[in-house]
């Protein structure tokens, strides 16, 4: 397809089907996309620790995430260089080199090939020519992301104003830092961007989780209900958004004073005995989570009290992660919440996600009907303005979203 | 006390676990709720050998209250998944008596092959489930549940039934 007729799929206000039912389309995405900006790969407390490593992929490519014993990150390609084995198969590790199991060629853990077996049956073989290969790795605030194009901005350019919303998120340490604490992974039957609109999609909360609102005590479910609160959507450039749902949960530090809520009581209690009443009010608050959702184009969503990644496997097929994140090295029973939380609505389980995903399914399935004619709407609520402080039901990530999308495609 | 002999024993464990597939196959949640003891467990940990579910992640770590909210979710009509929720059919095998606690309670370990079908498609679930049992009288009590699916921890799907 030619770069007008992307052009012509992404209106302002609405995108074309074919976005998520063209094998093509798909396939351009994959280079252009996912080969060309950043993609997040990894949180730093996924390999706190020299030689860690952990496997995962960039678009449809398996990658290594290591942390050499420098200390410096590295994304590698997870295949050899000899005949194009994957180096690693398990999903972490901590080892002090890499030795592909098919004919021993050993990588150190900067990628570098450091030896093989019976060199001699090689002429004028260069080690330095068959080192592992390299993505350019950059980080903000303990996110990891990773790009195959050299000529990408800078990461802080890319995340832009979006920065000062990963900061506030990141508050939910409680003073700590923040760590990954498992995660819930699932596949669904749709397009990738199925996923990526959801994140900031406050419209569909109250009549897809229905059944989450009526599981919760009263207060929460008021907290939850944030239909009319005072929320709004923001494009935040480059494809970013944040959807702020319930504006007192913004900024974690602020409000200590406030009283504790009876759902925590219990919580606080059992912190008082190694806590003082400050910190013990911070970790209450951080166990919450954020009011808001940044979704950051293409694959990751710091969304509430979670990460969620996506990752495209075919036109109709899509990988998604829940990870669960609590406070490195803080208390216990804080961590047992958060996890309790996390399963409450996400995963394959949780009384959110599967509701989530089944409507993801029929977005799928509905959209083969119609595709040369029907668009997918997107042209709910007004952006934020300066004067105006918008409506949470606005689609107007999914629009800055698409805005992009239509940039990097047409390139 | 038990007074059962080893086969009896597992032939009792046997229909038991039997009979607990059969009702969650036929829906029968309110039946499936009574056969827990109050303090009972339900657990599907994420990583397959995981023994410390209460300091990490699981798909469902559920004790009475959460397993009501989890069962008034499936009918209550709120939930889009749970009212186009799948058929499911279970079998159980391979039961084996893993021992017997002091105040009397049985450890069991089966497999359980678990077919879903919904959406025009068949996807299967395997898993070893370990039971903590408490015989009552004639019956057994659900103390403990412990779903280790085999490609736990790895991608699934959404599901719309108690695995």
């Amino acid at each position: 397809m030619k770069h007008q007729d992307y052009a012509s799929l992404v209106k302002k206000d609405r995108v074309h089907t074919a976005l998520y039912t063209d094998p093509a389309i798909f396939e351009q995405e994959m280079e252009r996309i996912f080969k060309s900006t950043w993609v997040w790969v990894a949180h730093d407390s996924e390999i706190p620790n020299k030689n860690d490593w952990i496997s995962t992929h960039v678009g449809k490519e398996p990658v290594i995430v290591n942390r050499d014993k420098n200390g410096t990150v590295r994304v590698m390609l997870n295949r050899c260089r000899h005949r194009g084995a994957t180096i690693c198969e398990k999903k972490k590790g901590n080892s002090p080199g890499f030795v592909c199991p098919y004919h021993a060629w050993t990588y150190g853990v900067d990628g570098s090939l450091k030896g093989l077996p019976l060199p001699k049956g090689y002429k004028d073989f260069d080690k330095s020519d068959y080192g592992l290969i390299q993505l350019r790795v950059e980080s903000y605030n303990g996110l990891i992301f990773a790009t195959f194009n050299e000529d990408a901005p800078p990461l802080k350019e890319f995340l832009g104003r979006a920065r000062p919303w990963i900061d506030l998120f990141m508050k939910q340490g409680g003073g700590y830092p923040v760590k990954t604490l498992g995660e819930h992974k699932f596949n669904f039957p749709g397009n990738w961007k199925i996923q990526l609109e959801n994140t900031t999609d406050a419209y569909h909360f109250p009549v897809v989780h229905k059944s989450f609102l009526s599981s919760l005590d009263g207060d929460t479910e008021e907290l939850f209900s944030f239909m009319d609160a005072g929320g709004y959507v923001e494009d935040l450039g480059n494809g970013h958004s944040v959807m702020v749902m319930i504006p007192e949960l913004v900024d974690l530090e602020e409000d200590l004073d406030q009283p504790i809520p009876e759902r925590f009581a219990e919580l606080a209690e059992e912190l008082r005995k190694d806590h003082s009443e400050a910190e013990v009010r911070r970790i209450v608050r951080a166990v919450t989570g954020s009011g808001f959702n940044v979704n950051l184009f293409p694959n990751l969503a710091c969304s509430m009290a979670f990460f969620r990644v996506l990752r495209p496997l075919s036109v109709d097929e899509t990988e998604i992660r829940h990870i669960a994140i609590g406070m490195d090295g803080g208390p216990a029973a804080a961590n047992r919440m958060r996890l309790r939380l996390h399963e409450h609505f996400q995963g394959p389980m949780g009384f959110g996600t599967t509701d989530d995903a089944e409507a993801w399914e029929r977005v799928q399935r509905g959209a083969q009907a119609g595709e040369d004619d029907v668009w997918i709407m997107l042209n709910r609520g007004e952006d934020k303005t300066e004067s105006n402080a918008g409506d949470v039901t606005a689609e107007t990530g999914m629009r800055a979203a698409y805005q992009m999308w239509k940039e990097v495609m047409t390139k | 006390m038990s007074t059962l002999t080893a086969d009896s024993r597992l032939a009792h464990a046997a229909e038991f676990i039997s009979l607990e597939a059969d009702l969650l196959d036929q829906y029968d949640y309110q039946s499936w709720l009574a056969l827990w003891v109050e303090e009972g467990k339900y657990v599907v940990p994420v990583e397959p050998d995981e023994q410390n579910f209460e300091d990490t992640l699981n798909y469902a770590y559920d004790n009475a209250a959460m397993r009501d909210m989890r069962v008034r979710r499936l009918t209550s009509g709120e939930s889009m998944s749970a009212s186009h929720s799948a058929r499911t059919l279970r079998n159980v095998s391979r039961f084996r008596i893993l021992g017997t606690e002091a105040n009397g309670d049985l450890r069991v370990r089966n497999a359980q092959t678990l077919i879903e079908y919904k959406f025009d498609r068949h996807r299967s679930f395997a898993a070893n489930v370990e039971w903590v049992l408490r015989p009552n009288g004639a019956r057994l009590q659900i103390v403990q549940k412990v779903v280790r699916l085999i490609n736990g921890g790895d991608s699934l799907t959404g599901l719309t039934f108690l695995p």
